[in-house]
């Protein structure tokens, strides 16, 4: 069994470093990227009927699904507010608004 | 037990690949390399392997499908030349530094332009500065253990690195000669399994290949590419003493053609060694004392050792079979002059392009070379250091 690979701090010496630049998998969950955002999509419930058309088109898997198959909120630590899920929504039931 | 064969160079590289059976071969057909997947598909297809072959569309390709391959943890292999290497290159460097041992038959053709197909070293010395070791070889039978070799020296964990096997197209790829085969079951002993530490398609532990690399760790990365580079050269002598007891065929950083009280010595590449060797053996028999030093690591470059090898030589030329187009010598001249600068002063080198686009290299010429450096021993004096051999004045 190989060996877990530490996510490179900024003071790791060469010797250290991960193998050819090599790192594990799913390592953007360490780096919050939703600071990125100008605007920000704000998900109407009441206006959301579940078609789950949105979800697929998120560049960033920022639109959690449930067990039961069901959207939740934005996960706003990833969302870069790209508006893609306001724009596929047939429903409108998403709004782009200014980031305060 | 050993098999004695006429064999050609490419179909000798392509009996050590169905011998050493990679999980994946991906090439594209370019001359003077295209037998070599060419007689390892017929293998593929006689099911005498186990491979995936991929025939891809282009050379970027094929080295992009070995890079994926070889990520995905399997042992991977290609084949090309000239204008070939030459569309690999972005991918070359991201294979060495993903740390990724593919193997590489390198037959050596001059590089287009002008558009030519025999045989000079201006594609690979192109490649040399890519990240992946560099072996050369003057014979069919060199071509094959060399290749045979690169498998282990790559893959060691103190390298990890990509290997190019470079022999001269034509002249050692197309021309059939005897060789001694490995037993089959003695090359897959000696090559073993490929077992990467971190790979791909290991589901208990995913990792991702080739991520950006942003200034706080680049740098770091290349120090560490340069340390298996630097790790390389013991890992080559320890493969070749192994191969060395298995097979009774000896090998090192470079061969020493009577060289013990040489005073005047050439040193070359791949096949024109074979040729040098019997100007050498003309000129001993005359009272010259003429020796020989034929590179076969170039990547990493023997610097202390070859600075070593020449340190009692009067006068020496470096054979040059491709320009570096920077006004005052080839690569190999380059190499060997700064790796003498320790001694610097104490031998006069001087450099010969020769050869370009597959010109025909003759005794008489290489031993006008000799004669510039008995010349030079005696006098001391070196009128001109950068010069053409068999060009037209």
């Amino acid at each position: 069994m190989s060996k877990k690979l530490s996510v490179p701090g900024v003071d790791v010496s060469w010797k250290d470093i991960t193998p050819g630049g090599i790192v594990e998998a799913g390592t953007c969950r360490e780096f919050k990227t939703g600071d990125w955002r100008s605007v920000k999509p704000v998900w109407k419930q009441d206006a959301c009927k579940q078609c789950l058309l949105c979800f697929p088109v998120c560049p960033d898997s920022s639109i959690p699904i449930n067990k039961d198959g069901k959207r939740e909120d934005f996960d706003y630590d990833y969302c870069k507010g790209c508006g893609v899920c306001a724009n596929v929504c047939p429903f409108h039931a998403i709004d782009m608004v200014d980031e305060d | 037990m050993a098999k004695r064969d006429r064999l050609s160079g490419n179909e000798a590289v392509a009996v050590a690949m169905r011998q050493i059976n990679p999980d994946v071969v991906a090439a594209f057909p370019i001359t003077p390399s295209t037998e070599v997947p060419q007689y390892f598909a017929s293998f593929v297809s006689d099911g005498q392997v186990d491979t995936e072959f991929v025939p891809v569309e282009s050379e970027h390709s094929a080295m992009s499908a070995c890079i994926g391959a070889q990520a995905a943890g399997g042992r991977t292999m290609t084949a090309t030349s000239a204008n070939g290497l030459a569309l690999m290159w972005e991918m070359l460097y991201i294979a060495a530094s993903s740390r990724l041992p593919i193997t590489l038959a390198a037959v050596n053709r001059a590089l287009s332009g002008p558009i030519n197909i025999h045989n000079d070293h201006s594609d690979t010395m192109g490649a040399r500065d890519s990240g992946w070791i560099q072996i050369y070889g003057e014979s069919n039978q060199e071509a094959y253990d060399n290749f045979i070799q690169a498998v282990r020296i790559g893959e060691h964990p103190d390298v990890m690195l990509p290997v190019m096997d470079c022999f001269d197209g034509f002249i050692t790829s197309h021309a059939v000669e005897n060789i001694e085969l490995m037993d089959d079951a003695d090359v897959k002993a000696f090559v073993g399994e490929y077992d990467p530490e971190y790979y791909l398609n290991n589901a208990s532990h995913p990792v991702a290949v080739g991520p950006l690399d942003l200034p706080p760790h680049y740098f770091e990365h290349k120090r560490q590419q340069a340390q298996a580079m630097m790790n390389a050269k013991k890992v080559i002598l320890e493969v070749a003493d192994e191969f060395y007891k298995l097979t009774g065929r000896k090998y090192g950083l470079f061969e020493e053609y009577k060289m013990d009280d040489a005073e005047i010595a050439m040193v070359v590449l791949n096949s024109t060694a074979g040729t040098a060797k019997y100007v050498v053996d003309e000129l001993r028999a005359n009272g010259v004392k003429a020796g020989l030093i034929k590179v076969r690591v170039f990547r990493p470059f023997p610097v202390d050792e070859i600075c070593e090898a020449l340190k009692n030589v009067k006068a020496v030329a470096v054979m040059d079979k491709a320009d570096s187009f920077n006004a005052a010598g080839g690569p190999l001249f380059t190499e060997v002059t700064s790796a003498l600068y320790k001694n610097a002063g104490t031998v006069n080198v001087i450099n010969y392009i020769y050869g370009l686009g597959g010109r025909d290299v003759k005794t008489d010429e290489l031993k006008s070379v000799y004669t510039k450096l008995e010349e030079i021993a005696k006098t001391g004096k070196v009128d001109s250091v950068y010069n053409y051999l068999g060009v037209r004045e």
